[in-house]
């Protein structure tokens, strides 16, 4: 019971403590690839810090949603580092839901953040809301098709269940529908958490962004919390691709010795996937929002050949 | 009648009903038999689980709308509305045919006159005569399956049907599935049988039209599900197939539509469309399962599918009261002339904010336990060993994906464009909150949809238990414990109480560390405009403008029909007088379906006009002649 609950508090403290420095770290390694120096990868923690500390603006036309999300967008966030195995294969809550949860757990902090963005009235908020849940839409089909080319090679959709099995056998790794299907939740990865090339998260130019639109409005401590629980969803989505698909180095149980290998692990993992998504961000360019749909209907083909090659392949 | 009289009587049958149901549910087996009473075959109703269940959601849904027309004053047609009840219930008990197509008929008749009941307008008398055409078509295709039915057994009882599927010929058992799922479905708003639906609910009073959503439409399911699964037995998987493509189709073509619509009502009415056919994905999967032998797998697809029936009753009826109370407040349906009513109505909006979420099927309500049942029976298809069976499913479950997907970018437009932001006109200025009776027909609704949602452990057992009645196999062990919903041993689990309890510590959670914190306190301040003066309702984002993504990348299916006129000034063309915009997608059912079967019907009628030619010789020729065909056949 108490390495249970040691287990979970671990789970939560790498998730919320190392959220901002996967995004310090991004951010540092983009600039250096484009040359600059960039900030210290500690540098999100000094602005949260910072917002933390500032008054809050709050528009007189908005309504009680607009100060409640945050904190709901930081809850569902906060259940879903418990539901996705980060350092243990059978989380806290891992036996509360299985990935479909996790997608509409997401969906439940989209939903209020795109009514946040309409309460303010002003047509940014509008704006950056309809494009957000547009492509939040069109992503899903995706997620959930990979996740079909994953359930039906390791005969369950529970997480746990689909670390533990490609855990055990890694040459179920080395295949195509694994491979297409991790290309695939790549691709949704980027859109569902506002990347090049969907969305611009470095960007204010007002008639190109998507998610910094619809929480323009924000301010003070509901900013922090906005961007502390999008860095943890950045982070929760990587460790996803990480450990779903390279489930290596996932012990089952939790103990002082596993969950620091495990920790070490997934370190190395989202390292290796931070300098990819750097790399691939700083080389194209921001899609119009009108080629998005195209890119995520890639995407989807790619998860659906995955699926159809579970069939030819069995 | 007076309003409270109608009320109660609504809301005693209503729990009369739902009483009854529960206990047939739970496997209480009840029958009457008049046979005196109508000539071939006489009355008879029987309570089985599947009718106990579609009673129960009946009387469920009755109550709260009962409750909510005992608040409206001066809305007529009380009677018509107890024989709607009524005749809502005594369906699912119907035990044979002639009982059946009367409690039918006069469903459909009762709920015809209360569309037309509010008739201010020439719209609401078209809907209404629209409605009246396709329910009587849908009435002549059950007529026609039972008749031949009735033909094939030698009877009109239900129970000799169910007894008699392997005595038909593969041929005939296919025609009867056919002409009864034409007259079920259209009834279940299925595409493309679906164009009276989204004319005749906005067009009723609220509390009707929550009914009809709520509850008449799930009755074209529970006929599909009498036909398809006890009447015509084990049918071939095609049927199946059949039924799980109508089904994404309707899923994905009702929340397209229900995404760009600008009447509340008219969104609510496509979003049942859209309900229905993820029940029909579910039960469709159920078809294909048994017949590939997989019975377990078969009654969790129709336990979830018949959960999602109950979860819409639930959500529907409370979002089309909310919306009932909104257009009483506001004085129009248009979505672009509301705006800022969580101010002025909070517990409307707080009702209507549970019927969202619910219905865009996210955690921990209820919409979201049956979707995700139905993702997980989905899911489980590699069990089938034939590719393009697996193709189909696929299918299914990317259809259902991306419908969910849409469903939420629908009702955070229907929501955030009614109650957020400044309102858009004066009278929704003004607007002011609902009485006590819709606010507590809301709250009851709203309760059920959290109850649903953290009961699964409770519900889901139930549900698998009539699923197991309905296909004649044996119940599932053990579907959930106290905490944890488990289907197929360790496929999957769910336990909405834990997502829950974890949700609201989590809540606490960064709430507890501000205080501690002692984060500095909020100023009131405007909305940042880029430096304008003055913000009003026009500089909003309006519905129009929230769907427009969505209009540009389903163009292909919404063929939008644009015009554009500029009224300009004599003297200068850079001087607008008026400018008219319009942008609305095509009716394509209506104008490549219907249109072009009615105008070939007009002319069929043309020319069937030369047979009369006013002349009483012909006729007697017309007579003779038909009396020797017959002869001849004799």
């Amino acid at each position: 019971m108490i390495a249970e609950v040691a287990g979970a508090l671990a789970q939560l403290v790498v998730v919320a403590g190392g959220a901002p420095l996967l995004v310090g770290v991004l951010r540092w390694l983009k600039a250096r690839l484009v040359g600059r120096r960039g900030p210290r990868p500690w540098q999100p923690y000094a602005d949260l810090a910072k917002l933390l500390r500032k008054e809050a603006v709050v528009s007189t036309t908005t309504s009680w949603i607009f100060r409640f999300t945050p904190y709901l967008l930081v809850a569902t966030t906060l259940v879903a580092a418990l539901v996705v195995p980060v350092l243990v294969s059978r989380p806290a809550l891992g036996f509360a839901g299985n990935i479909i949860l996790l997608m509409y757990l997401f969906m439940l902090g989209t939903f209020f953040l795109a009514l946040a963005g309409l309460d303010a009235g002003s047509a940014f908020g509008g704006m950056g809301s309809s494009r957000e849940v547009a492509v939040a839409a069109l992503a899903e089909p995706t997620v959930v098709v990979a996740v079909l080319a994953l359930a039906l090679r390791a005969g369950t959709i529970d997480l746990g269940g689909v670390v533990e099995r490609f855990a055990g056998d890694p040459l179920l790794v080395a295949n195509p529908a694994h491979l297409l299907a991790f290309a695939a939740f790549f691709i949704v990865m980027m859109a569902e958490t506002g990347r090049l090339p969907v969305d611009n998260p470095a960007t204010h130019l007002e008639l190109t962004m998507i998610h910094e639109a619809m929480v323009l409005e924000y301010s003070g401590r509901y900013l922090a919390l906005v961007e502390w629980a999008s860095a943890m969803k950045l982070f929760l989505f990587l460790t996803l691709l990480a450990n779903l698909f390279f489930p290596w180095g996932v012990p089952a149980g939790p103990g002082p010795l596993a969950l620091a290998t495990a920790a070490l692990a997934i370190a190395a993992k989202l390292a290796v996937l931070t300098a990819a998504l750097a790399l691939i961000e700083t080389s194209v360019a921001k899609l119009r929002l009108f080629r998005v749909p195209e890119l995520l209907a890639g995407s989807f083909a790619l998860a659906l050949l995955s699926v159809m090659s579970v069939f030819l392949l069995r | 009648m007076s309003a409270t009289v109608t009320a109660a009587a609504g809301a005693a049958l209503g729990l009369v009903a739902a009483a009854a149901g529960v206990a047939g549910v739970l496997g209480v087996e009840w029958s009457l038999r008049v046979p005196w009473l109508v000539p071939p075959g006489g009355l008879e109703l029987t309570l089985d689980p599947l009718g106990g269940f579609f009673l129960a959601l009946v009387g469920t849904t009755a109550v709260p709308a009962s409750i909510h027309a005992g608040g409206q004053r001066g809305e007529r047609g009380g009677a018509a509305f107890l024989a709607f009840v009524a005749a809502m219930a005594a369906v699912p008990l119907a035990g044979n045919a002639i009982t059946f197509l009367l409690a039918w008929e006069l469903m459909s008749v009762a709920s015809y006159v209360l569309v037309l009941g509010a008739r201010d307008s020439r719209e609401s008398l078209s809907a209404a005569w629209v409605y009246f055409v396709m329910t009587h078509a849908g009435l002549a295709c059950l007529l026609a399956a039972m008749l031949l039915l009735g033909s094939w057994t030698d009877s009109l009882r239900f129970a000799d049907w169910s007894a008699a599927p392997s005595a038909l010929s593969p041929g005939a058992g296919t025609l009867a599935f056919v002409l009864l799922a034409l007259g079920f479905g259209a009834k279940a708003g299925v595409i493309p049988l679906h164009v009276w639906l989204p004319m005749a609910h906005p067009a009723a009073p609220s509390h009707v039209s929550a009914l009809m959503s709520g509850a008449m439409v799930k009755l074209g399911i529970y006929g599909l599900l009498r036909a398809g699964l006890d009447w015509l037995g084990p049918g071939p998987a095609w049927w199946g197939v059949a039924v799980m493509l109508a089904g994404t189709a309707s899923a994905l073509v009702g929340v397209l539509y229900a995404l760009v619509d600008r009447d509340l009502k008219r969104v609510l009415a496509f979003s049942t469309i859209e309900n229905v056919g993820i029940v029909l994905v579910a039960v469709g999967a159920c078809m294909v399962f048994r017949a590939s032998g997989l019975e377990a797998l078969a009654v969790l697809s129709l336990a979830a599918g018949l959960y999602h029936a109950l979860n819409h009753a639930a959500f529907k009826a409370l979002l089309f009261l909310g919306a009932g109370a909104v257009v009483r407040a506001a004085g129009t349906r248009n979505l672009e002339s509301m705006g800022g009513l969580v101010r002025r109505m909070p517990w409307t909006a707080a009702a209507f904010l549970t019927g969202s979420v619910a219905i865009a099927a996210l955690p921990p309500l209820n919409g979201f336990v049956s979707e995700w049942l139905t993702f997980q029976a989905l899911l489980q298809m590699l069990e089938i060993p034939r590719p393009e069976l697996n193709l189909v499913f696929a299918l299914g479950i990317a259809g259902l994906a991306l419908t969910g997907g849409l469903a939420v970018a629908c009702f955070v437009r229907a929501f955030g464009i009614v109650f957020l932001a400044l309102p858009r006109s004066d009278q929704a200025a003004a607007a002011r909150e609902a009485g006590i009776a819709p606010r507590a027909a809301m709250g009851l609704l709203a309760a059920a949809c959290v109850a649903l949602g953290l009961a699964p452990t409770l519900v889901l057992p139930a549900l698998a238990g009539v699923a197991s009645a309905v296909l004649g196999t044996p119940a599932l062990d053990a579907p959930a414990d106290w905490l944890t919903v488990t289907v197929s041993g360790r496929f999957g689990g769910l336990s909405t109480v834990a997502v829950a309890a974890a949700l609201g510590g989590a809540l606490l959670l960064p709430l507890a560390a501000l205080a501690l914190a002692r984060a500095p306190g909020r100023r009131p301040g405007e909305t940042w405009g880029c430096g304008r003066i003055l913000q009003t309702a026009r500089m909003e984002y309006t519905g129009t403008a929230f769907a427009h993504p969505f209009q540009r990348i389903f163009d292909f299916f919404y063929r939008p029909v644009k015009r554009l006129d500029i009224d300009v000034h004599a003297e200068s063309r850079f001087f607008v007088r008026r400018l008219a915009y319009e942008n609305r997608p095509r009716p394509i059912f209506e104008e490549w379906l219907y249109r072009p079967a009615l105008e070939a019907l007009h002319r069929a009628a043309h020319r069937a006009r030369a047979l009369q030619s006013g002349s009483a010789n012909v006729y007697l020729l017309y007579i003779v002649a038909a009396l020797l065909v017959m002869l001849v056949l004799a």
